[in-house]
């Protein structure tokens, strides 16, 4: 089974990374870009096939590892 | 005063940490690998400065789930003296001994110079050797160094005298909220600091103003 899982900065925290993306879009000409938030997507091939447990399992591993919850917030999304 | 440096594939400061604490404490440290499962009984556990695991998905975030830290969590629980510099204090807050995270520097670039340092708490065994609100010189080098709490964590660290080092007249060289450089945990057992006070321990340094953190820690131990 495929998961992908989606990790973001929650709001209010201050993304330094995104405003200089935000910067060089501002820069290059586009206009009307009222903000830009970057974040990480981890794919994960896994042997589980029943999706409620492949997703409880990732849900464990993100707030074991992949995701900081003190400063992240994460999406899972079972792809198939 | 024994004490332990624990290395992680990507440790870069693990040398001068070594050369540090033997200079103040006259005892070579134990220098232990990051897989092995169980540290030495020492009075001083450090996690040095570098870049664990090349900083891959967080800084400090891999190094935070190896064997020793599963023990350095205990043994600091136990109240061993814990001592986070650079990535060891990413490490420390990415393994839960401390509070709040590290995020990228403010403005985005790494920073490599010297910084002030307020002594902010001078009551811990950490910096017993200095006075409360001496000025020091040290050293930093992160990209990733921006210290980040929540409001409350932020108002429990402030309330609480948690806050052991703070930049100094206007050097906040990452954007740390409250211009925070080193924090303790609950109990004060557990320091976290941003900036190198093992490279300001001779006179070829250019200065000593390191030493006293390392001297606090082994009066606090004989008294």
């Amino acid at each position: 089974m495929k998961v992908r899982v989606t990790i973001t900065l929650k709001a209010g925290v201050l993304d330094p990374q995104g405003k200089a993306i935000e910067g060089a879009l501002r820069g290059l000409g586009f206009a009307g870009i009222d903000g830009a938030r970057q974040g990480k997507i981890v794919d994960l091939a896994l042997a589980e096939t029943d999706p409620d447990k492949a997703r409880a399992a990732v849900a464990d591993m993100c707030e074991k590892l992949l995701a900081n919850t003190v400063i992240e917030n994460y999406d899972i999304a079972i792809l198939g | 005063m024994r004490s332990a440096v624990v290395l992680f594939p990507g440790s870069n400061r693990d040398h001068d940490m070594v050369k540090a604490l033997h200079s103040v404490t006259g005892v070579e440290p134990t220098v232990v690998w990051h897989q092995d499962a169980s540290l030495p009984d020492v009075d001083l556990i450090v996690l040095p400065g570098g870049f664990s695991y090349g900083d891959y998905l967080r800084c400090g975030a891999i190094a935070a789930r190896s064997p020793a830290m599963l023990d350095v969590a205990k043994k600091a629980k136990a109240g061993v003296r814990v001592l986070g510099v650079c990535n060891g204090f990413q490490i420390l807050t990415e393994a839960g001994l401390l509070p709040g995270a590290l995020m990228r520097n403010a403005h985005l670039r790494f920073v490599c110079k010297e910084v002030k340092l307020e002594v902010t708490n001078n009551d811990t065994d950490f910096t017993r050797a200095y006075a409360k609100g001496q000025v020091i010189r040290c050293p930093v080098a992160h990209h990733d160094g921006n210290y980040f709490a929540d409001p409350e964590t932020l108002a429990r660290l402030e309330g609480e005298g948690r806050v052991a080092f703070r930049y100094a007249e206007g050097t906040n060289p990452n954007g740390s909220i409250n211009d925070i450089a080193g924090i303790l945990n609950e109990e004060g057992n557990v320091l976290g600091m941003m900036p190198h006070p093992e490279n300001l321990i001779e006179a070829l340094h250019g200065g000593l103003d390191g030493r006293g953190l390392f001297e606090s820690v082994a009066t606090s131990l004989a008294a």
